[in-house]
Formats: C-alpha cells, sequence, structure tokens
C-alpha cells in the first residue's frame, strides 16, 4: 500500500494543519408565514484541524442541514461558516463531500470520476489521471478505473465516491451517511478502511450519521444533535486510541461513550414525545 | 425498440469481460461495436421473413380474387403489378429526383430542427423564465397538423419550396424540444452538487452533468423527430411542389396510376424507416454507458 502523504501534491497550498471549522451563530430556516421551518437552529461549534467528528441524530434532525451548510449548498439564515477563517459562499473543491449513494456520474468510468475534480482545477490529463490512479489505489480500486460505476457494487461505488473528493485534496472532508445504504459487513468493513484513509491522509472529516456504533467506532467527537428546531445538545470526546478496530467493541470507554449517546437520545425522544402530546 | 436495445446490450458483455481482466491505468478505448450473428438473431430474422411473405401473400390473395367485403379491393394493385411498375420506375431518372428532393428536404429541415429544438430545450431546462416564456406557445403549436399549416406555410414563405421545409421543420421540432426538456428535468440534484463539490464552474455542470443526463431522452426525440418530419413533408408536397416522392404518390392517384401509390408509399415507408435507423444508430454511440450499465 503505497502512502499518500508521500505523493507530491500538485497543488500550490497545502491541505496540511488545514481544515478548521467555525460554525457562528448558524441558523437555518426554510420556508416563510406557516410553512416556516426551522431546521437548525442558532448554533456554534468549533472543529479543529485534523478532527473526526460525528454529527448523530434522528432523521430529519438538521443534521445533513448542517453539513450542506459547510458545503456551501446551503445559506445560513443568520451567522457564518468560516473554514480556515474563510466565510463559506458556494461549494468548493477544499471541502470534499461524499454523498449517501448514487453520486458517481453514471456516463464516467471510474477513473474519469475520480480524474474529474483535478480536471476541474487545470491540471493536465496525465497529471489528473496520475491523481486518480493514487486514490484509486488508495481505496483499493485501481482494478476498476475502466468499469462503468453500475457495474460496481454499492460498497465499491462509495469508496470510489471518497477517492473522487479527495482527488481534490481537500482540507475538509464532509460525509452525509455514507455507508448508510450498505449491508451491515461491509459497513463495518467501510468504517475501517475509512479510518485507515484518515489516518494516512489527515483531513478533517465531519461525518453525518444516525448509528451511534458508527459515531462512537470512529470520532474523537460526538455531537449529537436533536429534532424540531434540530440543535446540538451534547459534544461527546470519545477517549479511544488510534488505530481503532472493531474488537474495541468491549472496551469500557466504547461501552461508556455509547450508553451515554444512547441515555442522550432516548432522554431527548422521550422529552419531545411528551411535548407532542402536551 | 426495447428488444433492440437488450441485444445489443447482450453483445457488448463480452468485450466489458475482457476489459476486466488487466489493471488499466488509462481507460481503454471503446471497441468498435461490431454486431454479432448469433442464432437469436437468425431466428428472429427468419421470423421476419415470414412475416412479410405472409403479409405479401395475403395482399396477393385478396387483389387476385377481387375481395369486395365492406372493403373493397378491386382497385387495388396486385403485388406483381407494384413490383414491376417499381423495376420501371427505378430505371428513370426523375424518380430519383423525386426521392433526392425529399431527401434533401427532411435533411436540410431536420437539420435545423435539431440545432433549433435541443438549444430550446436545454435554456428552457435550465431557466425557469425562459420555460414559462417559451411553454404557452409549445402548447398552442404543437397539436395543429402540419396538413393545417400548408395554407398559411404557402402565404408566409416565398418559395413552394421554404414553405415545404418550413412544415416539416416544425413537424420534426417539437418532439426534440420537449425530449430536451424532459431529459434536462431529469438531471439528479445529488450529481449537480457532487461535481459543484469538486470545482465545477456553471459551464462545466451543463457540459458534464445536464448535457450527458439528457442524452438518453434527447436520443429519443431526435428519433421520434425523424419520423413526425416525414408525415410533415409528405402533406407539404402532397398540396405544392413539383418533385418529392409525396407529390409523386399524390400525382399517381391523379392520374389514376393505382401501382404507383403503392410504390410511392411502400418507398415513404422505407425511407423513413431507414432515416430513423440512421438517428438511432448515429446516436447510440453517446449512449454506451447505459448499455454496459443496463
Amino acid at each position: 500500500m503505497l502512502d499518500v502523504l508521500k505523493f507530491k501534491n500538485p497543488r500550490k497550498e497545502s491541505s496540511e494543519g488545514k481544515g478548521r471549522i467555525a460554525i457562528d451563530e448558524v441558523s437555518i430556516t426554510f420556508g416563510s408565514g406557516a410553512d416556516k421551518h426551522v431546521a437548525v437552529e442558532t448554533t456554534s461549534i468549533g472543529i479543529e484541524a485534523g478532527e473526526f467528528v460525528c454529527i448523530l441524530g434522528p432523521s430529519g434532525c438538521g443534521k445533513s442541514t448542517l453539513l450542506n451548510a459547510i458545503a456551501g449548498y446551503v445559506k445560513p439564515t443568520t451567522g457564518k461558516v468560516d473554514v480556515d477563517d474563510v466565510t463559506v459562499e458556494k461549494p468548493g473543491p477544499d471541502r470534499g463531500m461524499v454523498f449517501q449513494q448514487y453520486s458517481l456520474l453514471p456516463w464516467k468510468t471510474v477513473y474519469e470520476n475520480v480524474a474529474f475534480g483535478p480536471k476541474m482545477a487545470g491540471f493536465s490529463r496525465a497529471n489528473s489521471g496520475s491523481t486518480a490512479n493514487t486514490f484509486l489505489e488508495l481505496v483499493g480500486l485501481k482494478k476498476f478505473g475502466s468499469r462503468y460505476p453500475a457495474e460496481l457494487s454499492g460498497g465499491m461505488q462509495q469508496r470510489v465516491g471518497i477517492a473522487r473528493a479527495l482527488a481534490n485534496y481537500p482540507s475538509v472532508l464532509l460525509m452525509d451517511e455514507p455507508f448508510g445504504a450498505l449491508d451491515a459487513q461491509t459497513r463495518l468493513m467501510m468504517q475501517e478502511s475509512l479510518l485507515d484513509i484518515w489516518r494516512k491522509f489527515g483531513t478533517t472529516v465531519v461525518f453525518v450519521t444516525h448509528d451511534v456504533d458508527e459515531a462512537v467506532f470512529l470520532a474523537d467527537r460526538v455531537l449529537i444533535m436533536s429534532a424540531a428546531p434540530g440543535r446540538i445538545i451534547e459534544d461527546v470526546k470519545i477517549n479511544l486510541p488510534r488505530p481503532r478496530s472493531t474488537d474495541m467493541a468491549s472496551d469500557p470507554e466504547y461501552v461508556r461513550a455509547r450508553q451515554f449517546c444512547l441515555d442522550t437520545i432516548k432522554a431527548e425522544s422521550r422529552r419531545a414525545f411528551e411535548g407532542q402530546n402536551t | 425498440m426495447e428488444t433492440a436495445l437488450k441485444t445489443e446490450a447482450e453483445d457488448a458483455e463480452p468485450v466489458s469481460e475482457q476489459s476486466k481482466a488487466p489493471a488499466f491505468s488509462l481507460p481503454p478505448k471503446p471497441a468498435l461495436a461490431v454486431p454479432k450473428i448469433t442464432p437469436a438473431h437468425l431466428s428472429s430474422l427468419g421470423i421476419v421473413a415470414l412475416s412479410l411473405t405472409i403479409g405479401v401473400f395475403l395482399w396477393w390473395v385478396v387483389t387476385e380474387i377481387n375481395l369486395d367485403l365492406y372493403i373493397n379491393f378491386e382497385n387495388v394493385p396486385s403485388p406483381q403489378r407494384v413490383f414491376t411498375a417499381f423495376i420501371a420506375h427505378i430505371q428513370t431518372e426523375i424518380f430519383w429526383t423525386h426521392i433526392g428532393v425529399s431527401m434533401r428536404r427532411i435533411l436540410i429541415s431536420y437539420c435545423i430542427a435539431v440545432v433549433l429544438g435541443i438549444s430550446i430545450g436545454l435554456v428552457m431546462g435550465r431557466s425557469r423564465i425562459a420555460r414559462a416564456f417559451v411553454m404557452p406557445y409549445i402548447e398552442v403549436v404543437r397539436p395543429i397538423p402540419a396538413v393545417a399549416w400548408i395554407p398559411l406555410a404557402i402565404l408566409m414563405w416565398p418559395t413552394e419550396e421554404s414553405s415545404i421545409v418550413y412544415i416539416t421543420f416544425l413537424g420534426a421540432l417539437f418532439p426534440i424540444i420537449l425530449n430536451t426538456l424532459h431529459g434536462v428535468e431529469q438531471t439528479p440534484e445529488v450529481l449537480v452538487r457532487a461535481v459543484q463539490s469538486l470545482g465545477a464552474s456553471r459551464w462545466a455542470v451543463f457540459r458534464h452533468v445536464v448535457i450527458p443526463a439528457a442524452l438518453p431522452s434527447i436520443a429519443a426525440g431526435l428519433a421520434i423527430g425523424m419520423g413526425v418530419s416525414w408525415f410533415s413533408l409528405l402533406a407539404g408536397e402532397i398540396i405544392s411542389g413539383q418533385y418529392g416522392i409525396g407529390y409523386f404518390t399524390w400525382d399517381a392517384y391523379s392520374l389514376i396510376n393505382y401501382q404507383d401509390i403503392v410504390v410511392g408509399m411502400l418507398v415513404i415507408g422505407f425511407l423513413g424507416t431507414a432515416s430513423t435507423a440512421a438517428v438511432k444508430g448515429i446516436t447510440r454511440p453517446m449512449l454506451k454507458w447505459q448499455e454496459r450499465t443496463r
């Protein structure tokens, strides 16, 4: 396996030590009048460069909306998101995005999909191509470069999605339930493989999930979000050593963190449920 | 059409099987699609031949016995008379002129319809304002049949030739616009977002996402448009002009030359099918990814 850090980043600016995110008094509201819906209530949070942060919460709690605000797809109604002291205005290659599924261009081969970002950045065909191969090798799919995405399994497609985002040397990797559509075995394998890639690549990761085990296994910090209106109710530090492996499920720290997250979510759901009934 | 595409996908399969073996550093050049003749092909060709034989035989029977059973076949020429007339015609220069003139009209009007139709469809698909502005005209004008345009076309256009080309063009235009529009609307939003996050400009989004996503629908529109342009051409040629296969057919009726009517009809049918097949053949390489992923 090659070490990507040794691969010379063709970009002028290195992504090393970058990827600090500051969410500053951000609230996001959709619609107006009677249809007004507060997706994210005023939230401030800081994420350090190189940190692996999971946003954990039930479906519809606004965790994806918050992620989309960092990506630049959604403009905050109030407040701002800064990445390395630059306010996010629109999507850009410095913030790589991995979606839940079906986000590869079906008319481009796997290789062309990964080479797309470097090509957009103005690199030559040869340069984009060697970058694509490096990252396909990183995710173990170099052999499949000439295939079309639909010829690959769901897990393989997601690995291509990760390679495609990383090929831009982003300072931040944003992942929106990337393994949510995969079966349990593939999902475990993908989680380990993601940690492996992250260890080599060292970018900041913001990972959205509704799976408590996934969040605790992956993250340095788990931000627990609650629904209606969406807000961060807990910021849980996970003190598990790295590199992590799936046998840590019995580690006391893992058990403690997992139980704490579950209890928080349970208490919050109960509160929301009782709130609906009164 | 469905079955045709499926057999092609099966043909394409061995190509992709081969490409699995070596480790690639570059995507391979797409293999030339040489349709292989398989037993399945031969048997469907056999069925086609059988079907045509039965059809011609029944035609021969009803003309031979001069069947008059509500529908009257007494004046319908028999297959052998039509065939003889056809052989005689293809030896005359004027017959080829008729065909040539019709083909030229189709080519001119279809090319204009393709360029305008795809452009209008793309703009309408990406701009709400353009869509709202153009849609009422499409809604009102599209259901007007080609024949209904003839009087106005003759009044509007300086020459008969230009009015025929105009009517033909209109026929092809609407299916192409509507299919392009439909295709653009199919663009998955997640793909637009994905390439925006890879640094794609507005133009790159259009070029690498919107147009490829719309291509299958555009290709269908182009094939339909070709068929409709033949409908419209015939309407135009029957009323005006001195040349063209539609004129030839109508003229045969005026001259009580019944076998030539059928010759004209069959030639029109053949040309229409052949040109639609040509359009499909030209668009197919652009949809290669669909065959591989079906």
